[in-house]
């Protein structure tokens, strides 16, 4: 693949390139809507996709992270089960994830 | 679509101020990410300018972790960027989730605020809308707080580095998919949700294993919005 050398002009225009990329697909969601009719069959679509977007980052998490990883995520659904404070279980989370893997 | 007039939309400076305060707890946890960051990159040799210079511009904690691991004293640039897009390419469909309710704002500040989007403010700001409550105060005033946070991580890690020589022992690793579980938890849910979400799972997890890298959040995404689509339901609710 093309390759450079790491000099400072070099990184710091991949840095601004890096940065571009990142800013199209920030703004580039936003402008094809703009482009799109929002039809009801549009609208069930990106309704149905928003919450899936989230689902699509945790299921490998879940499925295919470590073992800390899953106990984490147990720990988090089991306090928001009880607490319902999203701020409590995500705590809870980070700490099983902390507590498994020191021991 | 939003019918309830034009609360749910308004943006301003004492709204996005209060969007910031609510996103602090996250946005603190999301600095000891940025430590940890700054350290990794020191690690794998990028000066201290070139990696603060990074986490300002480019915003985006998992996949510069993800670069990381490409960087050396030869960088492969093509290859450094397309899995850029490719970890990036996520915030192609949570703007165009968004787009229901920025398209009230002026075209300016409806890109203005799409710069500042992320995974933690973009799905608040979603829970928020979906519940019928104002939800560009956590998205612009969220992110620049997580924004901010990000950077000023990066600092710490990279000139204390020592502070958080090893996240993954402190669970920080998990901070933000516990983050987006307990979101998940917190959403409204019927069956119609459950068959999308089935979708999504199935799809994202095959695309993890048979796809190539860091395919796996858009085919789940966009496999979960099709299904939605044939749904039978006809009241969208937006």
């Amino acid at each position: 693949m093309l390759s450079f050398d790491a000099t400072n002009i070099n990184i710091l225009v991949l840095i601004a390139l890096m940065a571009l990329v990142t800013l199209a697909t920030r703004l580039g969601g936003v402008y094809i809507m703009s482009l799109v009719p929002l039809k009801p069959r549009v609208q069930r679509f990106i309704q149905a996709m928003s919450g899936s977007v989230l689902i699509a980052i945790l299921a490998p998490m879940a499925l295919a992270g470590d073992a800390a990883a899953r106990f984490a995520m147990l720990a988090t659904i089991v306090v928001m089960l009880v607490v319902k404070k999203p701020l409590i279980a995500i705590s809870c989370g980070v700490l099983a994830a902390a507590l498994f893997r020191a021991y | 679509m939003p019918h309830v007039g034009s609360t749910l939309y308004r943006l301003n400076q004492q709204i996005a101020w209060q969007g910031f305060v609510t996103m602090l707890p996250i946005a603190f946890f999301v600095s000891a990410f940025g430590a940890a960051f700054g350290l990794a990159a020191a690690q794998a040799g990028i000066s201290d300018t070139h990696t603060l210079t990074m986490s300002v511009l480019v915003f985006t904690g998992t996949a510069q972790f993800a670069v990381l691991d490409l960087w050396g004293s030869q960088l492969p640039a093509l290859t450094i960027l397309v899995t850029l897009f490719a970890i990036n390419a996520r915030h192609l469909l949570m703007g165009a989730t968004l787009f229901p309710w920025l398209r009230h704002l002026p075209t300016k500040q409806r890109y203005l605020v799409m710069l500042f989007a992320s995974d933690a403010n973009w799905a608040m700001s979603m829970q928020a809308f979906n519940r019928k409550q104002p939800g560009l105060g956590i998205l612009f005033g969220g992110g620049i707080a997580l924004w901010l946070f990000w950077v000023v991580g990066t600092w710490v890690g990279v000139y204390f580095g020592n502070v958080i020589s090893n996240p993954e022992a402190y669970g920080i690793d998990m901070v933000m998919g516990c983050f987006l579980l307990a979101l998940v938890l917190d959403t409204e849910k019927n069956a119609h949700t459950y068959l999308v979400w089935a979708v999504a799972a199935a799809a994202s997890l095959l695309a993890y294993w048979y796809l190539p890298e860091n395919s796996h959040v858009i085919v789940g995404a966009i496999a979960g919005g099709l299904a939605g689509t044939f749904g039978g339901q006809q009241d969208a609710e937006l």
